[in-house]
């Protein structure tokens, strides 16, 4: 079902896509790219699995074509990427179109028609304001791999007044779980079809969002609105311990700052979630500091140190109800752009810890190399969420090659 | 224009006696500023060539868009084509030429637009021997000036920066005057004032029978022997680029 209707979009927006270019004059300069990147992975968890049927040993490959045609001095433009995974785990095993629009710019203005993926946000330990994509849950941990979500939308941008977004939503894509064979899982396996939904639309209830961002002097500032199908799955319990899981119709309002003063970056993002089951506050504050050129040579090592809070306290999905983050980064600034990022996230009111480091390089001008590591440690057992990963520390290696 | 020009380099040969060496090296800033009023915007493609101390190098490749301001600093964008593994990673720059610049940082994998600090300025620019505060748009208010020689069109004028995070103390910059001030040479002297780098241009073109441009910018770095090569490509100076097309929008649309 799911797939059928990503396929139809697709066809629609080529035949479009195909018309507006037959309109063009043969002046116009058209630019069109085309690039594939493939990336060979290796995730190995060295704990023994805590459910029946986890594997070990995770290789996996995945490509991400990406074609781009642009024409009008780019004031135009048809962009496309695509993903695929193979994995161990027969859930982490799939396709995406990650982005999929029409985009046309006129001075002041821009339209958008398609798949896309929208960022919005400050922080780096937690994104709670970027709502408009689902979550690709089994592609990474960090939450920053999203779903291409189907969209209309129009910015306009004022002179003095910063921008406004307005954003059409038709179409809602659920979230996927591990599958058996998959780490960072809970005890029952969830098939994301069992998960249903408040409105009786389902998936098809036609959501809307809107932004305003804005900067003046030292302040990026941005206030978002969201009114539609959640992107997080809502689970509740019945008196006999059943599970019901499913995605409440939310009002989701946020706000994200930035105060940039000299070397310091000081952070916030804030929300408040109201649905029939669920009314909720969250925020991360925080900052970054860096020490820039350290050695004459390049080496930048920054500090970075933020604060989460949840209402939902044990319940939030993402077990970040009342933690700090402290993490550096370090980039050597050197023809490779190697870059190392450290953190850790310390639960201020049990022993439970997250521990992470990431590393990259470039090798030559078309491979990169990646080495992760995510550590849970002393994760207590009352943690509602946590304590099921608990035994999924991992490593992870990836190459990629791009072409 | 011409007139403007010709009225300076007389005010220069006469001033050589008149005006301390301070006001004569504003002079002639100034006059290099005046000398490239006008040009509105434009955009370059440009290929930076990295060599490192054995001679082995890597390549990458970028567009810039410029947009002339005159009672602040210019903005402009740069967008990155090659590596292609960070293909789109684009930066959004306000100069301003009192005070520190605001920068944006555009992430293409996750379509994330970051403010970024403008502090860094002696931090090289992606693994080049170029800085950051090499490649800014140069205001006349960011330095100070001292007039050192003339020889023939040539004119050496010592350049103090303003700023304090500069990594530079001085810098000796030879202008050709006959040449609408062009820079020809730009030496580089480290915080312990010694010589760090040497910057020469050459294959020069005039647009619009005013704006003369650099083809090929060769920095050499003295204390680690790495060198970094620019070349300048596709010119334009006719895109009639507004405000509009220098926004963190814009900045997310030129990224892709």
């Amino acid at each position: 079902m799911n797939q059928k209707i990503i396929l139809n979009t697709i066809i629609f927006i080529f035949f479009t896509g195909i018309d507006i270019l037959h309109a063009q004059n043969e002046e116009n300069k058209i630019n069109q790219d085309f690039e594939l990147e493939i990336e060979a992975e290796y995730r190995y968890f060295y704990d023994d699995a805590a459910f029946n049927g986890q594997k070990q040993h995770f290789p996996s490959v995945a490509f991400t074509p990406e074609y781009s045609l642009d024409w009008n001095k780019g004031y135009e433009q048809f962009n496309m990427t695509g993903f695929f995974r193979l994995d161990v785990d027969d859930e982490r095993t799939h396709w995406d179109i990650r982005e999929l629009y029409y985009q046309k710019a006129k001075k002041s203005w821009e339209l958008s028609i398609g798949l896309k993926k929208i960022y919005w946000g400050v922080a780096e330990s937690n994104h709670l304001v970027d709502i408009i994509n689902q979550t690709d849950a089994v592609e990474s941990f960090d939450g920053e791999d999203k779903l291409g979500q189907p969209m209309v939308q129009f910015t306009y941008t004022t002179k003095n007044l910063g921008s406004f977004n307005f954003f059409y939503l038709p179409y809602h894509r659920k979230r996927t779980f591990s599958g058996i064979k998959g780490r960072l899982r809970f005890p029952v396996v969830i098939d994301k079809d069992d998960l249903q939904y408040e409105s009786s639309a389902k998936e098809w209830r036609q959501d809307v969002a809107l932004r305003w961002k804005h900067y003046f002097g030292a302040f990026d500032v941005g206030l978002t609105h969201f009114y539609g199908n959640g992107r997080e799955p809502l689970f509740t319990f019945d008196p006999l311990g059943h599970v019901n899981a499913f995605y409440p119709v939310i009002n989701q309002t946020g706000l994200d700052l930035q105060i940039t003063h000299n070397a310091f970056l000081w952070k916030l993002e804030s929300i408040y979630r109201s649905s029939k089951a669920q009314d909720f506050f969250a925020l991360v504050a925080g900052l970054e500091f860096t020490f820039s050129n350290i050695d004459g040579n390049g080496l930048d090592i920054g500090l970075l140190g933020e604060y989460l809070y949840d209402e939902r306290d044990e319940w939030a999905l993402n077990a970040l109800q009342n933690d700090v983050f402290f993490g550096s980064r370090i980039a050597f600034n050197d023809t490779q752009d190697t870059a190392i990022l450290i953190g850790g996230i310390l639960d201020l009111e049990s022993s439970s810890k997250i521990f992470s480091i990431e590393a990259s390089r470039r090798f030559g001008s078309s491979w990169t190399a990646e080495v992760e590591a995510r550590v849970f440690s002393t994760i207590d057992a009352n943690e509602f969420i946590l304590s099921n990963f608990k035994e999924d520390s991992f490593l992870r290696f990836s190459l990629s090659k791009y072409f | 224009m011409k007139k403007t020009i010709f009225v300076i380099t007389a005010l220069i040969t006469l001033g050589i006696q008149a005006q301390t060496p301070e006001e004569l090296g504003l002079e002639i800033a100034k006059a290099a500023e005046q000398a490239d009023l006008g040009f509105n915007s434009s955009t370059v493609n440009l290929k930076m060539t990295l060599k490192n101390k054995n001679g082995q190098t890597s390549e990458r490749s970028l567009t810039t868009k410029t947009l002339e301001l005159h009672e602040d600093g210019d903005k402009s964008l740069i967008v990155f084509n090659s590596p292609k593994d960070v293909k789109g990673t684009s930066t959004l720059t306000f100069t301003h030429k009192v005070g520190s610049d605001d920068q944006w940082l555009f992430l293409p994998s996750i379509k994330r637009v970051k403010r970024i600090s403008s502090n860094n300025k002696s931090g090289p620019f992606v693994g080049s021997e170029f800085a950051y505060e090499d490649l800014s748009s140069q205001e006349v208010e960011k330095y100070k000036y001292k007039f050192i020689e003339e020889k023939g069109s040539l004119v050496v004028v010592e350049q103090d920066p303003v700023d304090p995070k500069s990594g530079y103390t001085r810098r000796l910059v030879t202008y050709n005057k006959d040449k609408g001030y062009r820079f020809e040479k730009v030496e580089f002297y480290d915080r312990k004032n010694a010589l760090l780098k040497t910057l020469v241009y050459s294959n020069y073109k005039i647009y619009k029978n005013k704006f003369w441009r650099a083809g090929t910018f060769v920095m050499k770095n003295h204390q680690s022997n790495k060198e970094t090569i620019l070349e300048f490509s596709d010119y334009d100076f006719n895109v009639n680029l507004s405000d509009e097309d220098f926004t963190q929008v814009a900045l997310k649309r030129i990224g892709g």
